[in-house]
């Protein structure tokens, strides 16, 4: 890239340099900054207006989009006027800095401000007391923490990521060997297109109970009738806890099956052909060839999925919160965020919890940024 | 030779008969609900949606009256050649050529009723459900007792337009400011070049949880909640990571020659990016905005907290939701609600799957 670095040694005096370092703050301000007033006053007049919902919704698509398109535009023209080296040291920042400054904005200070007021009581900073790391307490020794970390880890995690990686890596084989592959995958594939919303919906439909005397309209529940079985909404079913969650991790392990078998079945496609018939021609049942060969070769690929659907699971929220409410022993991580910051109304104890669930991704973060560093990108 | 080819059809049979029971598995629950979405509301409430498949089902075939016969129903009864009480004919009696008979109504008053088994087919379907669940208006159902009942509209309408309002927006904002900073990070020089794009890298995986408190204090502050700036500026802050990641993996792989020319051309770094590398780019941008449509289109968490008590700008997974919340055994609305807010993910995913799959295997690690 060495054209490209453009010369900014030529006349690197002190003044020079300060003024730089402000221009460049002020651009990676402005432009947001300027950006939100101009929206905003936007919108104080859409709201006031009485147009129709199509309209407002039209505008509001247009406004947004090109507010932001004429924001870049006209910030590359202002610096595009200055001199050549001062274009060279702005410009990045034109590019750069709204993505920087959103990003510092909505993930990295919030990472802080998170944890200032996880040291706070219910109130938080400003009119709550200091209770130092009193919050982190509560959150393993209280019970319905207790129970949202078992349920998390001990349910969620043993069962619906064994059960996702085997479904996705099990049609993948399959339907590599079938002529319906192309149909195959898409049908299992279509679940990823669902919300989770939509998904409980589904489910709840799958689980809906009946009177004992009246015909059962739930699938499963109709299934255990014509078996001798009781009828029941089987997630609040109390008596068989913890594994009424099973019927939750369910619904997860059928959203993201897809998911993993795409995965896979593109692992599986890279597996070279000749090694495969080599060993076949070596007498190697399929079986052998599957444990053998085809795992050793797509290890990176379960890694990447198992990994992926670990995050995934540790921030389930969604599906639990519409099916049950977090509610008969189902609370996880997630829930109980949402239950202790905004129902509750316990600022510390929420952001307690969201920074527990922070350092639950660190190893993935750590191996992340180790595997970019092997890329060597820069 | 006939030994392997036997074994060779066995196996196909085995990976054919695996595979179709693994996508029957898969897809009934959702043909289950689609097919309940067009059922009538009491046929939903009464029989399983399997029902239209032909089944055996008890009909009425004829219907005695037991005070007409002189029956005592205090004691056994005599009626057909066989002998039942009262409650073992509430529960239903067969009589000796295969039908049954069932007392129904009261010990005085009822009646009772002589069922065959018949072959049968529930094909009663309605577009009323989707009409209710679409509008905004009241809806009167007569019930079997000739009640009225009243029922408001859902008006899914107008959340589907704000479903579009919000994740339009949500989606090409980031795209167009990750587009620009990835061609920042990927082809311009500047200090703590790296040290910003490890931070990116770094952000992939922050659950937003993390930040939903915070920045709910900042919009509280400068009155933003409710409105759709809030959740465009929330969903393109959360979407960025990954759009910026994606988007400089792929512009950085462009051929150096292409943007050498075009600079020695004396083009500014803004045309190279408008006109040279924007164009190139449509594939990764299109994998990124399907992933980020269908990601915004079924959120709700942040929509439930940014957009949360303001009725008007309300969208689809929220108003499903609530309907969950307040009509969860209305199950003709809920099929219905369920199905209109799955039919734009279904359409973008069936018409642009390539790119939505490839979109996924590239961001593996959505945070």
């Amino acid at each position: 890239m060495g054209f490209l670095q453009q010369k900014n040694s030529a006349d690197d005096s002190i003044v020079a340099r300060i003024a730089t370092l402000v221009l460049r703050l002020i651009l990676v301000v402005a432009i947001p900054l300027i950006a939100f007033a101009v929206l905003y006053a936007g919108f104080i007049f859409l709201r006031d207006g009485n147009a129709p919902k199509w309209v407002i919704t039209a505008v509001a698509i247009i406004w947004g989009v090109g507010g932001v398109a004429a924001l870049f535009w006209i910030f590359n023209w202002i610096v595009e006027l200055f001199s050549d080296t001062w274009r060279a040291r702005l410009q990045p920042f034109v590019f750069v800095g709204p993505a920087l400054a959103i990003l510092a904005w909505y993930l990295a200070i919030p990472v802080g401000r998170t944890f200032y007021i996880s040291l706070f009581d219910r109130d938080g900073p400003g009119t709550g007391q200091f209770i130092g790391l009193a919050n982190y307490a509560t959150v393993f020794t209280d019970r319905l923490m207790r129970e949202a970390f078992r349920n998390n880890i001990f349910l969620w995690i043993i069962f619906a990521v064994p059960l996702t990686v085997g479904f996705g890596l099990l049609v993948a084989v399959l339907a590599d060997r079938s002529r319906f592959e192309r149909t195959a995958k898409a049908l299992i594939f279509l679940p990823m297109a669902i919300s989770f919303v939509g998904a409980g919906v589904i489910w709840n439909f799958i689980y809906v109970v009946r009177p004992p005397d009246t015909e059962q309209i739930g699938l499963l529940n109709a299934i255990i009738v014509n078996l001798g079985g009781t009828p029941r909404f089987w997630p609040a079913h109390t008596a068989i806890a913890p594994w009424n969650n099973l019927f939750l991790v369910i619904i997860v392990a059928w959203l993201q099956s897809g998911y993993a078998m795409v995965l896979f079945s593109a692992a599986i496609k890279g597996v070279p052909v000749e090694i495969l018939e080599a060993a076949r021609v070596d007498g190697a049942s399929e079986i052998e060839v599957f444990f053998k060969i085809m795992i050793p070769t797509i290890l990176g690929t379960i890694i990447t999925v198992t990994t992926t659907v670990v995050i995934f699971t540790l921030k389930i929220f969604d599906v639990v919160w519409v099916m049950t409410g977090g509610q008969f022993g189902t609370g996880v991580i997630a829930t109980q965020f949402y239950r202790q910051s905004f129902i509750a109304r316990n600022a510390g104890l929420g952001a307690a919890i969201a920074i527990v669930l922070l350092i639950a991704v660190i190893p993935v973060m750590i191996y992340n940024l180790r595997q970019f560093r092997e890329q060597e990108a820069f | 030779m006939a030994g392997t080819r036997r074994q060779k059809w066995l196996s196909l049979l085995l990976v054919n008969g695996t595979l179709l029971l693994m996508v029957l598995l898969w897809t009934v629950p959702t043909a289950g609900l689609f097919v309940s979405s067009w059922r009538p509301r009491l046929d939903i409430q009464s029989t399983g949606w399997w029902t239209i498949f032909p089944h055996r089902e008890w009909q009425t075939v004829e219907t005695l009256d037991p005070r007409e016969m002189g029956l005592d129903a205090t004691g056994p009864m005599q009626i057909r050649g066989i002998e039942a009480t009262f409650e073992e004919l509430r529960a239903g009696v067969a009589t000796p050529d295969g039908a049954q008979l069932r007392w129904l109504g009261n010990r005085r008053l009822g009646r009772i009723e002589v069922q065959e088994r018949v072959w049968t087919v529930n094909w009663d379907f309605t577009t009323e459900n989707y009409g209710q669940v679409l509008q905004g208006k009241d809806f009167e159902y007569v019930n079997p007792d000739g009640s009225v009942e009243v029922i408001p509209g859902d008006n899914f309408w107008g959340a589907i337009l704000n479903s579009i309002a919000v994740a339009v927006p949500a989606t090409v904002i980031p795209i167009l400011i990750a587009a620009f900073a990835a061609y920042g990070f990927a082809w311009m020089d500047f200090t703590g070049r790296r040290f910003f794009f490890i931070i990116v890298v770094a952000l992939l995986v922050v659950p937003l949880q993390i930040a939903l408190v915070p920045i709910l204090r900042d919009y509280a502050r400068i009155n933003l909640n409710g409105t759709f700036l809030a959740i465009w500026l929330a969903h393109t802050g959360f979407g960025l990571p990954l759009a910026v990641y994606l988007l400089f993996n792929y512009i950085r792989t462009m051929p150096r020659e292409i943007l050498e020319s075009a600079f020695i051309d004396g083009a500014s770094h803004f045309t190279v990016f408008l006109r040279l590398i924007l164009p190139l780019s449509t594939p990764a941008l299109a994998s990124f905005a399907i992933f980020q449509f269908l990601w915004v289109w079924n959120d709700y968490l942040v929509a439930l907290i940014f957009l949360g008590g303001n009725k008007e700008t309300e969208v689809l997974t929220m108003r499903l939701a609530n309907l969950v919340g307040s009509r969860g055994n209305d199950w003709h609305l809920l099929t219905a609600g369920a199905f209109v807010t799955m039919i734009m993910p279904l359409v973008v995913f069936f018409s642009l799957q390539r790119y939505f799959v490839r979109g996924m295997m590239a961001g593996s690690v959505k945070g």
